[in-house]
């Protein structure tokens, strides 16, 4: 008896799972709508999100190349065969507003990934340790702080040239000072409470006190800190590629579709001056709606009110 | 107090020279050239010996950390130097276009106070109201439409149907008030509009966080009018955070402005940035941005000292 117990039967075992999964499915259901019973506001925004990552996972199947001349087309108003028209060299809006997408979504989630969660690794770091650690670090995080992000952001590109990897290394950098800044006040608190000394007292490592007892306490803060940032990243990134200094412009991005090549024709046809800008303002409205979200929920401060 | 003041000036210059250290580094790790630039761009040809002597005429040859101090000597005795591209001396051409800058985030600023904090009173007064939603709405609209694409419709309905288009060639307050504001209104009110957005956020924020203190419940206990208990007790106490923010916006319109020069063509700080970074200006860039940062840097450092004008609470000893 005790030897079956201890070992459960393959059948057994795959059963627990399917059911552990479904379970897992039917709870994220219910957690997803009573989200969107409590914050309607920020489920219009994930909708939002939803709806941008299928156009850029789906793209090649919607849109036809974004990149094609189609010279015999150009100007033209939105119709039945290019939904939001085309430019002056004919390539299709629509197609570009879809490929447009991936980029945007690439950049911002990569760059909030890694600038926030560098920030954050170097704010643990510096509150852990304290002292002169803490001090030389808070300086460097200062400056960067003093530097305006767009300026910031374009002497990077400047240095490393255009490339969509590197416009997620500017704009991630660019995020590294703020997220260090709120994870760091966090850590500094927690690092005083009784688990993170009792931790010690039984002769847990550094690494094992700041990244299991103490950084779980900080998800929280940098969440809300990361989810602010994704749309702040998306109009960065277009920012950079409006000025020419960002995505190359043999890759369709949303910046870049409004930047100074087409702008002597925007008069004539409208729609390539319209459709981008209503693209990056949607998208970045579905992210600060989320993160808004996201925010009243994870910070006590702001429960019930 | 003075001692307080002191160490700030004393971190803010510290952060200053940081700032020089890291705009230093990354711009010698570009890969642009400036060199190939002034001999006529990189399909050009030229032998070694020229491009040789060249970096020996600029400087570009010596070790780094002799550059390094050579351009933070030159800084801090307001020798600027001259562009290398055109050999325009800096310092002139910024004296030229910093009023430009500054009237651009003067009134962004106005635009941004004028309409965030009571927008934001009114958001926590009405709080959970339609109005609430509604305005909060709007306000994060600001903060989601990007101002290079408001600029560009403002400009493009103006020439459509107005027959309007910004202009070319730059008006000075002195010869054409009118003229003048013009050209900076609607730049401005775009970059006003993306701002006041978190203004009124930030004060809806800390007015309802005040409303609820109990001072407020006894203002009005006491039998205080309505607008006596909002403005004198809630209105006031709400403000400091806020005055944080102002002075932060101050701080960042000017960094801010790179975009909206651009697209508005005004003869700025932002648009020279632009222009310069485009053409490996190495000694412009590294200017205007320390430029940037000592303006920040002092920024803050006027906002830390105001703290305790505002707010009797905030002492500066320990």
């Amino acid at each position: 008896m005790a030897t079956e117990q201890e070992t459960p039967s393959a059948g057994a075992l795959l059963g627990r799972r399917a059911r552990d999964e479904r379970s897992l499915v039917i709870r994220g259901l219910s957690t997803v709508k009573s989200f969107s019973k409590r914050k309607p506001l920020g489920a219009i925004g994930g909708f939002i999100i939803l709806i941008m990552v299928l156009l850029a996972v789906f793209a090649p199947v919607i849109a036809n190349d974004p990149m094609e001349w189609n010279l015999r087309d150009k100007f033209q108003s939105p119709n039945l065969e290019y939904w939001l028209g085309t430019n002056d060299v004919g390539q299709d809006l629509w197609a570009q507003i879809v490929y447009g997408a991936q980029i945007s979504l690439y950049v911002g989630i990569l760059s909030v990934a890694y600038g926030s969660g560098i920030g954050g690794i170097v704010g643990l770091v510096s509150a852990y340790y304290g002292g002169k650690t803490d001090v030389i670090i808070q300086r460097i995080m200062d400056a960067m702080m003093a530097i305006p992000t767009l300026v910031l952001a374009l002497a990077i590109m400047a240095a490393l040239g255009g490339s969509v990897n590197n416009v997620v290394i500017a704009i991630g950098a660019v995020q590294i000072p703020r997220a260090n800044r709120i994870v760091r006040s966090q850590a500094l608190a927690v690092r005083e409470s009784e688990f993170a000394l009792a931790a010690r007292s039984i002769g847990a490592t550094d690494m094992r006190i700041m990244f299991q007892h103490i950084m779980p306490q900080c998800v929280a803060p940098w969440l809300i800190i990361a989810t602010a940032a994704l749309g702040t990243a998306i109009i960065s990134e277009a920012s950079l590629s409006f000025l020419g200094m960002g995505v190359p412009p043999t890759t369709p991005t949303w910046g870049g579709m409004l930047s100074q090549r087409g702008r002597e024709y925007f008069v004539l046809a409208p729609q390539m001056a319209i459709f981008p800008g209503i693209a990056i303002s949607l998208a970045v409205y579905g992210f600060n709606l989320f993160g808004d979200a996201i925010r009243d929920v994870l910070d006590p401060r702001l429960r019930g009110s | 107090m003075a001692q307080y003041a002191l160490r700030r000036i004393f971190l803010g210059f510290l952060t200053a020279i940081l700032v020089s250290i890291i705009v230093f580094v990354i711009l010698r790790i570009a890969p642009g050239d400036v060199v190939d630039i002034i001999l006529g761009g990189e399909d050009a040809f030229y032998s070694p010996e020229t491009e040789e002597l060249l970096r020996e005429q600029l400087g570009l040859n010596r070790p780094l950390p002799v550059q390094y101090l050579d351009f933070m000597g030159d800084f801090f005795t307001l020798n600027w130097g001259e562009s290398l591209v055109d050999s325009k001396e800096i310092w002139p051409q910024i004296k030229e276009k910093l009023p430009v800058t500054l009237e651009l985030a003067g009134l962004t600023v106005f635009f941004a106070v004028f309409f965030g904090i009571p927008v934001g009173v009114l958001m926590a007064l009405q709080q959970d109201s339609k109005l609430d939603y509604f305005l909060r709405i709007m306000s994060l609209g600001g903060l989601s439409i990007p101002s290079f694409w408001s600029g560009t419709i403002i400009i493009l309905v103006g020439t459509m149907y107005f027959n309007w288009s910004p202009r070319l060639e730059y008006v000075s307050f002195f010869d054409d008030p009118m003229g003048n504001f013009v050209m900076f209104f609607w730049p401005a009110a775009c970059n006003g509009w993306v701002s006041q957005a978190t203004k009124a956020r930030m004060m809806r924020s800390t007015m309802l966080e005040v409303l609820r203190q109990d001072y407020i419940r006894t203002a009005h206990a006491k039998g205080l009018r309505y607008a006596v208990v909002v403005y004198r007790h809630a209105m006031k106490n709400a403000l400091l955070p806020v005055v944080t923010i102002i002075g932060i916006t101050v701080a960042l319109t000017i960094g801010g402005s790179v975009i909206m020069e651009t697209v508005f063509m005004l003869p700025g700080m932002g648009s020279f940035m632009v222009y310069s970074l485009t053409r490996w200006d190495y000694p412009v860039v590294q200017t205007l941005v320390l430029f940037f940062s000592s303006w920040i840097v002092i920024t803050n450092l006027l906002i830390d000292m105001s703290y305790g004008w505002l707010d009797p609470r905030v002492r500066y000893d320990s």
